[in-house]
């Protein structure tokens, strides 16, 4: 007689494919290498001495608009691309 | 305005942008790609967006008339392939042989880098970085002609994408007043 009552579910391992893991470090990988240069080339970044700096000079900081795109990939597209790959791959079974 | 070389880094944020787009779609897949519509529009509109605010380049930037119609013509080109792209897209243009427009564009694009470069390679970073940008496109449109031919070929795709995003790279390390390699002399700095 057994005396478990309850029966283990298998452990499901979603094993996320080297396409999905490429497409999700495309946005950190950007912005690491934004933050990389930013402490490379920190005189790239005039937010870190302000002072005498016009408008422009204050608005466009090459490191930090990398960053920023890597962002932006990392949360507008990514997550929907990750997603529909899982779709396509369960739809192709 | 903004300085010369903000120019160059605003479009090198635009080139980033689309190359990063480029790349992801190169990855999955163009099926799985187009199953958000809007993302299709991306690359197209990006371009589109650059060929357009190539003209304020070209207005206020001209210190000659080469650079006049250099920038003229690369917006013109750019427009093109955007547009063309775009219209291919929405299914307003059938033909896929209309995607030769992007690299008629590249190789216009890289000969406007060239010929309006009145310098060297070695004269000065900005004479540097145009004579690079300029072959890079030339030779990175080997990669959209081959991609005409064999769309589906992950290698021709990755190579388009990875031309862009070595033009943005490029793009952000043009200085108006710099050596080659290495920080601004002491007596060139008007800022760091």
């Amino acid at each position: 007689m057994s005396t478990q009552i309850a029966t283990q579910i298998p452990r499901v391992v979603e094993r996320r494919s080297n396409r999905v893991r490429a497409v999700a470090a495309l946005g950190p990988l950007t912005v690491i290498a934004g933050a990389v240069w930013a402490v490379l080339q920190p005189y790239r970044l005039t937010l870190l001495h302000p002072h005498g700096q016009g408008f422009w000079w204050l608005l466009v900081e090459p490191p930090l608009l990398v960053a920023l795109v890597g962002v932006l990939f990392h949360l507008l597209v990514a997550p929907g691309l990750v997603s529909d790959l899982g779709e396509a791959k369960n739809a192709a079974r | 305005m903004p300085p010369a070389e903000h120019v160059h880094w605003l479009f090198a944020t635009g080139f980033l942008i689309g190359g990063l787009g480029l790349l992801a779609e190169a990855i999955v897949g163009p099926e799985v790609w187009r199953r958000r519509r809007w993302r299709a529009y991306i690359w197209p509109a990006t371009i589109f967006a650059l060929g357009l605010l190539m003209w304020p380049v070209m207005v206020f930037f001209t210190n000659s008339a080469i650079h006049m119609l250099a920038h003229g013509s690369w917006a013109q080109v750019m427009m093109l392939a955007g547009g063309a792209h775009l219209a291919l897209v929405h299914g307003k243009l059938k033909s896929r042989w209309w995607e030769l427009t992007m690299p008629l564009a590249l190789v216009v694009s890289g000969a406007a880098f060239l010929i309006h470069e009145q310098n060297g390679w070695l004269f000065a970073r900005s004479a540097f970085v145009h004579h690079v940008c300029g072959w890079t496109l030339i030779i990175g449109a080997a990669f959209p002609l081959a991609k005409t031919i064999r769309p589906r070929y992950v290698p021709f795709n990755a190579g388009y994408a990875l031309t862009f995003v070595v033009i943005a790279i490029v793009l952000y390390t043009a200085r108006d007043a710099a050596p080659i390699f290495g920080h601004l002399g002491p007596g060139l700095v008007p800022h760091r």
